[in-house]
């Protein structure tokens, strides 16, 4: 009970938990997008793409502040998707190849600079290897603001967007069709992915933050068939394995939290492939007749049949 | 000088795309009457999809304009319907039937708001025209590939348009589903909406149509199908195949 009431009381503890709570209902609420637009790996490329630009915004301002360094992150993020879409759109190299490139030229290149910065003199930097694995008992009450601020924001665009936002996701030719600029939509969405993958950055890390933006959406799709209750749900999804994720690397010493969190929505999307109801493998092989049965006021006459019947005129609709 | 297009729902001319730079439509001219109900046939790779996605602008034309009772496409977008091919989208998608035929209702609906009352009736009664009120609340991947191209039907019906674009709306469905297409295609005719429809069975053309297009590449011939839907047209369209595809009605008539 005392450990209970520390996370209301304690400091460090609330900002922890408050932090991997935004942090989880942001990642979540995008992964559910991108599952559905089958882009689920873009998260693992922006966000080995966003590393120097943690870097070299760093380099810029000199402090460590929240905000400059997850602008850099984000502009780095956008870059790598602009070269991406660049790369597929003016050769014939395809999508999953340009993403291999750009994840590792960033990275490398992110790499490289963090090094080279760790290795200056001086203290600024202490800390700024940490967005290489996350460290969520580092996070202060400006992280969780500031993560709250652009998480917020994020949100809000995707209840405005709503109804584009699905109808782009199921029928992006239908929605080019009715006028929707379908191409001003995706660079919004894929935003807004970034902006999941940056909010997560501190407390993650560049290398598992990919995690939170393919796992809670393949889970939560297990649970529904409605889109409404399959976002909510990835977002519920992605905060609990947040909260489980920082409170056990908070209280354990030395334990990074982007693995226990990966490891935490690991086990949700576990239990939902094996025993979510209709979806679930368990279902599946407990089942000994299809479960899509054909309606049964269905005729099943070949088209081919009926046009021949037709032709015998012995066929009459 | 008036435009004399406008005296057309529906007139294209000097339409030519080409994909990589090989021509896929080349110099197609084409008027559809108000009212009529045309089909278009060819053989595959004739352009026939591609011509209707080149009418919506969504592949870049080459050359050539199309206008919809005299005007561009984004001017005239709220009266036309289109109907894209079953197997173009993840059916998959976590939605229900209605959902997807009330997506029909977003060009009208605009932008932050949400569809209304008004529009779930639209919904259900475009569901009913295509005899599928009964599935509205359905899950999209549990319905029958025919049932699954009704619902897109009933989504263009939501429009409530008046020109209809359909993308091979009969490829591959049952013999319920393609009743209840025709019935539609008749309702709207009798509308006095204007309906052009990719289609690949010749035999049923003088059945459901009263237009029709012949297409390769090069617009073949165009008009009602009394008049143009002879063997001659069709040898030229699809060259010496089409001795297999012939059958004595039609060669005959």
């Amino acid at each position: 009970m005392d450990n209970l009431l520390l996370i209301f009381t304690d400091y460090t503890i609330r900002n922890v938990l408050l932090g991997a709570i935004v942090l989880g209902l942001v990642s979540g609420t995008l992964s559910a997008f991108a599952v559905l637009r089958k882009a689920s790996l873009l998260g693992d490329t922006m966000s080995h793409a966003a590393l120097p630009g943690v870097v070299i915004a760093f380099l810029i301002t000199g402090v460590r502040a929240p905000l400059p360094l997850l602008i850099g992150a984000l502009i780095a993020g956008l870059l790598g998707t602009l070269f991406m879409s660049l790369i597929t759109s003016t050769t014939r190299i395809k999508q999953d190849s340009a993403q291999g490139v750009i994840l590792a030229v960033f990275f490398g290149f992110g790499m490289a600079l963090l090094s080279w910065v760790i290795r200056q003199p001086g203290s600024e930097h202490a800390g700024l290897d940490r967005f290489l694995f996350g460290q969520a008992a580092a996070t202060v009450e400006s992280d969780v603001i500031t993560m709250a601020g652009i998480g917020g924001i994020a949100l809000l665009l995707i209840v405005l967007f709503w109804k584009e936002f699905k109808l782009i996701t199921f029928d992006s030719q239908y929605a080019r069709a009715i006028g929707l600029p379908v191409g001003l939509l995706d660079v919004l969405v894929t935003t807004l992915i970034v902006v999941a993958v940056v909010v997560g950055l501190q407390m993650v890390g560049v290398v598992l933050m990919s995690a939170m933006i393919a796992a809670p959406g393949v889970a939560a799709r297990q649970w529904t068939n409605r889109l409404g209750v399959m976002v909510i749900l990835s977002a519920v999804f992605g905060a609990v394995a947040g909260a489980a994720g920082a409170l056990i690397s908070s209280s354990a010493a030395n334990v990074p939290t982007g693995p226990v969190i990966v490891l935490a929505i690991t086990v949700i999307v576990m239990v939902s492939l094996f025993f979510a109801p209709n979806r679930g493998i368990v279902w599946t092989l407990r089942r000994t007749k299809p479960v899509l049965a054909p309606t049964p006021a269905e005729p099943k006459l070949p088209y081919r049949a009926v046009s021949a019947a037709r032709r015998r005129g012995a066929y009459k609709p | 000088m008036a435009k004399k297009t406008y005296l057309y729902p529906i007139a294209v001319e000097d339409l030519t795309v080409a994909y990589h730079e090989e021509p896929v439509l080349w110099d197609v001219d084409v008027t559809v009457p108000a009212g009529a109900l045309m089909a278009i046939v060819g053989p595959n790779g004739a352009g026939k999809s591609t011509l209707i996605k080149a009418m919506l602008d969504l592949v870049p034309r080459s050359a050539g304009h199309v206008h919809f009772f005299g005007n561009s496409y984004a001017e005239e977008r709220q009266r036309v319907a289109y109907v894209p091919q079953r197997g173009s989208v993840d059916w998959d998608f976590p939605t229900n039937a209605l959902d997807v035929v009330m997506m029909g209702r977003y060009g009208r609906i605009g932008w932050l708001k949400r569809p209304g009352k008004a529009d779930r009736v639209v919904a259900l009664e475009a569901l009913d025209m295509v005899g599928m009120r009964d599935f509205a609340s359905r899950q999209i991947s549990q319905l029958s590939g025919g049932q699954q191209q009704r619902v897109f039907l009933a989504r263009a019906l939501a429009q409530d348009a008046d020109i209809y674009l359909m993308d091979e709306p009969f490829q591959g469905v049952d013999a319920t589903t393609e009743h209840a297409i025709v019935r539609v295609l008749k309702d709207l005719q009798a509308r006095g909406r204007t309906v052009v429809v990719v289609h690949h069975d010749l035999e049923t053309v003088p059945e459901y149509f009263d237009h029709v297009l012949l297409l390769n590449i090069k617009a073949i011939a165009n008009g009602r199908v009394e008049d143009v839907f002879t063997p001659e047209n069709l040898r030229a369209t699809y060259g010496g195949r089409i001795d297999l595809l012939l059958k004595p009605e039609v060669s005959h008539g």
